[in-house]
């Protein structure tokens, strides 16, 4: 009974909008617009934050990264030495005084990274050699999926054994098993004894995670090799030669990168400031590596995220409010419009109630309808942002919920003074009016 | 018993610090099966007492009884159940609403006593085909003529069975055929038993009802039964 009063009240307000479409169809717009704005606030938001706990999870939040980068000050200057050699970056020693002298840190973790070929059988691909310690599994994001990861036995033997990444296993492979086969890498042999994986992560970054030296470009690697850091410091040089411009200079580079690990989240940036004093220090000043810290990289994303929730929430509150004006506004047209029928009704038995009823449901029609091409519209917005503008979005059930019920209670609020209004007008005159 | 019983009935209308006396001291009763002429010029309180009648309006002091109801007392909520279920109005304008078609316009007050949809589609039905309209229960107001419309007005006001039908200039708007098919109307259920009271100034009217109650000033003037009143 309560159900069949509200389909025809329902029906009933479809036909008197239905009367004058166009201006139905323009008061709505402004909920659309509304309810679109905080879909799509809601979407970027959430890629945005999805985006840096990705960043987090692959970089990890209590690590902070030194990385050696090719001090700029020298190349120019001393262009008439046909050769000359340029020490400069992290060294062992570095590493060493850092896990030494620094209380608090759970791990170092020095790496050394070479650009090399591999081969295997007949078989020929471009690898990134990774040289590091057993522990480097507790920085990086890397599964163990085959056999198993470097183990200290390894680093302290310098046994010649690699751990290769699945890329790797693909391009070189193919269908064999690589566990117990023999790479070959400039020479020396190495024993595959694990395979390691990545766990999937957004964007193009996975692999090399700008671990690049300066001044070296990507040489398009396609695949990782891990060895014991004390196996690849005896197996291939830390000289590099590069030509430009005729001239030839050669780099000594020990290592790439020193990944820290402290205890607790609190504790990284102070460490990244006594980091950078203990390195100033050992460095003499020469500003040939920087601190890398993940977790402000996410601090940052969300300070982005804020500002943009701010923006967005702010343009998407202005549009609800000046489009539930414009519902009201609309209303009470509609309403003074009617003033007869109003009359007519009340002198047929409709109680106050049922005017109000009657002139809410309208609006909340209104909204409804508003609210229903908005999610729409608001769900067609986060593909462009991704497509032109490359931003991750995430669109979730909570936003459309909300914003459905944010339209149901702007309708409501606006809708309720006019059909106040329409309830509250005498009878009499009502029926007089013209 | 009398289903219309005003005694001493008031009505004052405050306009600023003017004191405008509409109805003084107003008696009038009406029985069951009647059919009443109110006459009179304008400003003489006659569309005032149809108000107060109808239960749109409420006396400033004296007693109003509708089928033996004190309605002077009830609130706004009773006094709207008392007019879809006891009365039925028929205006000089027609008053049909423009975005329903005759069906809908007849189930208005059907649908305000909480009647299902199939029960008040089916009611609206047989009394469109009792004013003659039944092969037009589909036209908007605008596709129909005067009389048409004013048939549907009648169909409507008759929905809930009411005690009395109360009709304010109901030929009013009229050319002279339509208004005597209209009256031929209100005889027609005036035969039925059904009790009517009528503002006119239609003189035809006037002579087909049974008493014709005349007001000058806010209160009853003369009035007198027609001979031919058991017609």
């Amino acid at each position: 009974m309560r159900w069949s009063t509200a389909k025809r009240t329902i029906k009933l307000g479809i036909k008197s909008l239905w009367m004058h479409r166009l201006r139905s169809a323009l008061t709505t717009l402004g909920i659309v617009f509304g309810v679109a704005s905080v879909i799509a606030m809601l979407a970027i938001g959430e890629g945005a934050s999805q985006e840096a706990q990705d960043l987090i999870a692959r970089l990890g939040s209590r690590n902070l990264i030194v990385e050696t980068v090719e001090p700029p000050e020298e190349r120019a200057g001393t262009s008439e030495t046909e050769r000359q050699m340029r020490s400069y970056g992290l060294t062992y020693k570095d590493a060493e005084s850092i896990r030494n002298s620094l209380p608090d840190v759970e791990v170092v973790v020095p790496i050394r990274e070479i650009d090399q070929e591999a081969r295997y059988s007949n078989r020929k691909v471009a690898i990134k050699i990774v040289g590091t310690i057993p522990w480097y599994t507790e920085v990086s994001p890397i599964d163990v999926v085959r056999g198993r990861f470097l183990s200290s036995i390894d680093l302290h033997q310098q046994q010649s054994v690699c751990v290769v990444d699945e890329q790797l296993v693909n391009g070189l492979f193919g269908f064999d098993d690589p566990i117990g086969k023999d790479i070959r890498i400039r020479g020396n042999s190495f024993r595959v004894v694990g395979v390691a994986g990545m766990p999937p992560v957004g964007g193009k970054r996975g692999s090399n995670g700008g671990a690049a030296p300066a001044g070296r470009a990507d040489t398009g690697a396609t695949g990782s090799v891990y060895l014991p850091l004390s196996t690849a410091k005896s197996r291939f040089t830390e000289l590099t030669a590069s030509f430009s411009g005729g001239s030839q200079s050669i780099e000594r580079v020990q290592l790439q990168k020193i990944t820290v690990k402290v205890k607790s989240t609190e504790q990284v940036l102070p460490m990244r400031d006594i980091l950078d004093t203990l390195l100033a220090r050992l460095h003499k000043d020469k500003k040939d590596y920087r601190i890398v810290v993940p977790l402000e990289l996410l601090y940052q994303a969300k300070r982005t995220q804020r500002i943009f929730s701010i923006v967005l929430g702010s343009i998407a509150a202005i549009s609800l409010l000046v489009g539930g004006i414009g519902i009201m506004n609309i209303m009470l047209a509609t309403v003074s419009e009617r003033t007869r029928e109003i009359g007519i009704r009340r002198a047929l038995g409709a109680r106050k109630r049922d005017i109000i009823m009657q002139f809410l449901s309208e609006t909340i029609l209104l909204t409804f309808a508003g609210g229903v091409l908005g999610i729409i519209l608001g769900s067609l917005i986060p593909f462009f942002v991704e497509y032109f503008g490359h931003m991750p979005t995430v669109i979730t059930p909570v936003s459309l919920i909300l914003a459905f019920g944010i339209s149901a209670a702007v309708g409501i609020t606006f809708g309720l003074y006019p059909a106040y209004r329409a309830a509250n007008m005498d009878p009499i005159e009502s029926l007089r009016h013209e | 018993m009398a289903i219309v019983a005003i005694e001493s009935l008031c009505k004052v209308y405050q306009l600023g610090t003017l004191e405008l006396r509409v109805l003084r001291d107003l008696d009038l009763s009406i029985e069951q099966g009647e059919y009443v002429a109110i006459m009179g010029p304008s400003g003489s309180g006659k569309s005032t007492l149809l108000n107060v009648i109808g239960c749109l309006d409420r006396p400033t002091s004296g007693r109003y009884r509708l089928g033996g109801q004190d309605v002077s007392l009830l609130d706004d909520d009773q006094l709207s159940l008392i007019r879809g279920a006891r009365i039925g109005f028929v205006f000089q304008s027609f008053n049909l609403i423009e975005q329903l078609n005759v069906i809908e316009n007849i189930e208005v007050p059907m649908y305000y006593q909480g009647l299902s949809e199939g029960q008040s589609a089916e009611r609206a039905k047989e009394l469109a085909e009792m004013v003659g309209l039944g092969d037009r229960i589909a036209h908007r107001p605008s596709e129909l003529s005067g009389g048409q419309q004013q048939r549907v007005a009648i169909a409507r006001a008759l929905a809930n069975d009411p005690l009395i039908i109360l009709a304010d200039e109901p030929t009013g708007n009229l050319d002279s055929e339509s208004g005597t098919e209209i009256l031929r109307i209100l005889i027609d259920l005036r035969k039925q038993g059904k009790t009517l009271i009528v503002v006119t100034h239609d003189e035809g009217i006037a002579a087909n009802a049974g008493r014709v109650v005349e007001l000058f000033d806010g209160r009853i003037k003369r009035q007198h039964y027609n001979r031919d009143r058991e017609r």
